[in-house]
């Protein structure tokens, strides 16, 4: 099997190159992860990337893989085309090979106050949320900030300082959307103006990568109606 | 390159001071964090990975609490059932403390924002896990507090969100080496380096806290992520602190067979079962009363027996089959979501429709880091057998209070960080008002250190080898010590197989010392990250063979053929290792806080 992949080491390069490897013996249902950690244990021990859990869960091994950003734990071989192109998420600044400097990304996931804010005492147990309530976290809070989505926006590429992204809005919309948060109001306030939510035009790269399954997309347009009808 | 690499060369070291230094960055560092920098005290947070990056995040079923929201229940029986999980072993004025503060650890998540799944009258849902009953040893309880099968995520997410409100200080992708020590065995903090960089990095704190959770990097199928390799483990040890209870590896019954990924105890706790090669219920057999939620040890012995009598499933027998397609598909999408996707995208097998293959799998470290209640990491000097270590502590995982013992709860590893988390940082503010001022540290200390840290630098481009030593591989040693323990160390164990495995290890400790890395740049050098990670996984390793040879009995995860019972009296005491001493042994705290001691009985679920 073979496997195209982006290198670039500042202390030695000049600029970025590709370099061809071979794997042979892969099993049918061998993840792209797999593959990467047999290439830097039997071939090259400087190909760096980042992961950690190997089942999707951690969001460290976020890469672009022929084309789309996705896990490569959880990226079966068995559908990728040959040779298999890996370059690092787009769109923000590469540190060495696969790994991604995302310190814009994270910065934009703060500035959503990603934290549950309740100004009332807080009672001895349990705040109460219904069953439904609660379902409404349901495809919001199981963001594994791995940066695919952000980094395949194009609106997040040309304004990464101004427009917050979708993972930071999905993020928003979970606070928003959560019954026991009392920020409501600032929340909604906050996103206003053109950039940090409005530069969302829907092209839906967000919903088309996530590897989690998740639809940011559908999470800003339910910021959005909320604040139609505030302004009402 | 060389002009990068001089430049570097000739940077002055730097030099950070805080009150506190937490290394780790999973549930247990992130919730001591959060009290110490609600107290006003100067935080570091020192993680190698991003903090949502933790191996927490991967933690499925639930989180143990008393609530009684679902069954009866209260913190009392919470206790019996941890004790007698603990094959009695585990200590039991730290267990009651636990089972005590578990409430309000979760009342406290769940103000911090994590999304509980909720019962119909608004109140947070509690499944059924392994191990619990009401009423000391009756009827099934329902203990464990879920958001779905993504807890820990859940968790570890809002925890790092109500971090970054309490505006905590954290040094992201740096990675610890290790510890600094006076001649007077104070810890004043640790050495560490930036991975982005390679600079080297002293943090001189009052406090330290090791948070850095497990070794189950230690085996070759491993439910664990590829960062738990022990970092906390071996830096202790290096610093002459011994590990304690290690020969108690968990092997959790239900990893996907031949691949590892952990299917949640909640599984069995939402009504799935385990079916061997003859289509039978095999826990029936096993555990006539709890059957499939009988302690994790117990199931997992009885599926490796099951395969060993040949009663096992598939073209090779090798594993058994978790049946969960009789829950419906409205259950599995609804409280296990997560494993759903798992078997889905692994297996091509959709739980709602066939069953799993499973087989126990490298879990989770009951041993550790030597602790009291109170987070202080204690070793025996003279005649005490727990003397605090001054400004050292250790939390989760990493730490063995015990209230693991020779088993854990399933249920219990997210309760434990938190209750230890939070218990720590108490113990620290409390310290630090007595503590008020950084101790002068020897610089020769520092150096030793720093030096130290430096030595994979440029060590592969040293060709003229004087001593003519092979020149060893990060990665070929790390896949043979994976395979001596899980060929040497597993579920079932005895003299032959255990001195062997011994003998392998200590080869492998000698063989590390001539490992050379190809990997000379300072920018994001994984490899070297790789060869310090392996360093302490062969303390890991170390510690563990020499406990599981030395211990002739059989308790809680400790299974020998050639020591099948339990024995109390002489092996009913802790087991401690370190390079200096080897082994040693120490007394299990059987007095509680306040109620009466559950005296040992014998183990039937």
């Amino acid at each position: 099997m073979r496997f195209n992949i982006y290198r670039y080491n500042p202390e030695i390069d000049t600029e970025p190159h590709v370099q061809q490897f071979n794997l042979d013996n892969i099993e049918p249902g061998t993840m792209l992860l797999a593959a990467l950690l047999r290439i830097k244990d039997e071939q090259d021990e400087t190909l760096s990337f980042r992961r950690s859990c190997g089942e999707g869960v951690c969001g460290s091994d976020g890469m672009n893989i022929n084309g789309t950003n996705g896990l490569a734990c959880i990226t079966s071989l068995d559908d990728l085309k040959q040779p298999i192109e890996i370059k690092p998420l787009p769109g923000l600044p590469v540190i060495r090979d696969l790994i991604i400097d995302m310190d814009q990304f994270y910065k934009q996931y703060r500035a959503v106050k990603p934290y549950l804010i309740v100004n009332d005492p807080m009672p001895e147990v349990e705040l109460l949320q219904t069953p439904e309530q609660r379902e409404n976290l349901d495809g919001l809070y199981e963001c594994v900030l791995c940066g695919c989505c952000s980094t395949a926006c194009p609106s997040f590429w040309w304004n990464p300082e101004k427009f917050l992204g979708p993972a930071a809005l999905l993020q928003a919309s979970r606070f928003i959307e959560d019954s026991r948060d009392q920020a409501f109001e600032q929340r909604l306030q906050d996103l206003e103006g053109p950039f940090k939510l409005f530069r969302c035009h829907t092209i839906m790269n967000c919903v088309n990568v996530c590897p989690k399954g998740l639809n940011p997309t559908k999470a800003i347009g339910r910021i959005k109606s909320k604040m139609v009808s505030r302004s009402l | 390159m060389s002009s990068h690499n001089a430049s570097h060369k000739n940077q002055p070291i730097e030099r950070r001071q805080f009150d506190t230094l937490i290394i780790g960055a999973g549930g247990g560092g992130l919730r001591a964090s959060l009290q110490l920098a609600e107290a006003d005290l100067s935080v570091a947070v020192v993680s190698k990975v991003f903090p949502t990056r933790s191996h927490t995040v991967a933690a499925q079923g639930g989180m143990n609490a008393a609530l009684a929201n679902v069954l009866p229940d209260n913190w009392h029986w919470h206790m019996f059932d941890t004790v007698k999980g603990s094959d009695y072993l585990g200590d039991q004025d730290a267990i009651e403390y636990m089972c005590r503060a578990a409430p309000k650890a979760v009342y406290e998540l769940e103000h911090f924002g994590v999304p509980f799944s909720r019962l119909d009258n608004g109140k947070i849902y509690q499944r059924a896990f392994g191990g619990q009953s009401q009423d000391f040893g009756g009827d099934q309880a329902a203990r464990t507090c879920a958001a779905a099968d993504r807890t820990g995520h859940a968790i570890l997410h809002s925890l790092y969100q109500q971090n970054i409100r309490a505006k905590t200080h954290f040094f992201d992708e740096y990675f610890a080496v290790d510890l600094l020590k006076d001649d007077e065995g104070h810890v004043l903090g640790a050495v560490i380096f930036n991975i982005h960089d390679g600079q080297i990095v002293v943090i001189e704190a009052k406090t330290t806290l090791l948070a850095t959770g497990g070794a189950g990097q230690l085996y070759k199928t491993t439910t664990n992520a590829l960062i738990n390799t022990g970092d906390g483990l071996g830096m202790a040890m290096r610093a002459g602190i011994p590990l304690q209870d290690m020969e108690f590896f968990q092997f959790h019954p239900t990893g996907i067979a031949g691949r590892g990924m952990l299917i949640t105890e909640g599984a069995r706790g939402e009504g799935g079962y385990l079916v061997n090669g003859d289509g039978e219920r095999l826990m029936e057999r096993y555990a006539p009363k709890s059957k499939d939620l009988a302690s994790r040890d117990v199931v997992s012995r009885a599926i490796a027996v099951e395969v060993r009598e040949g009663r096992g499933c598939g073209p090779n027998k090798d594993h058994v089959m978790l049946k969960l397609d009789h829950l419906g598909e409205e259950v599995i999408q609804k409280r296990l979501p997560g494993i759903r996707q798992t078997c889905i995208t692994f297996l091509g097998i959709d739980p709602a429709e066939a069953p799993i293959p499973v087989y126990p799998t490298a879990h989770y470290t009951m041993g550790g880091i030597p602790t009291n209640r109170y987070g202080q990491v204690v070793v025996p000097v003279k005649d005490t057998p727990e003397e605090p270590v001054q400004g050292l502590y250790a939390a989760g995982e990493c730490a063995c209070v015990s209230v693991h013992g020779a088993n854990r709860l399933g249920g219990n590893s997210l309760l434990d960080i938190l209750v230890f988390g939070r218990a720590a940082a108490n113990h620290i503010i409390d310290y630090l008002k007595e503590n008020k001022y950084h101790r002068v540290i020897d610089e020769k200390i520092i150096n030793k250190v720093v030096e130290n840290v430096k030595r994979y630098d440029l060590n592969g481009k040293q060709s003229n080898n004087p001593s003519a030593v092979p020149i060893e591989k990060v990665a070929t040693l790390r896949k043979e010590l994976k395979q001596v323990m899980e060929d040497h160390c597993s579920v079932f164990r005895n003299e032959e197989i255990l001195k062997e495995g011994v003998e392998k290890v200590e080869q492998l400790v000698q063989r590390m010392k001539n490992v050379k890395i190809d990997d000379q740049s300072f920018t994001f050098n994984t490899a070297k990250v790789e060869a310090f990670e392996l360093e302490n996984l062969m303390a890991c390793a170390l510690a563990t063979m020499h406990c599981a040879y030395a211990r002739k009995e059989s308790r809680g995860a400790h299974s020998r053929t050639d020591f099948t019972e339990r024995d109390d009296k002489s092996w009913m005491r802790h087991s401690l290792y370190s390079y200096e001493n080897g082994l040693d042994y120490k007394p299990v705290r059987t007095k509680p806080m306040s109620v009466e001691s559950f005296p040992p009985k014998p183990r039937v679920y």
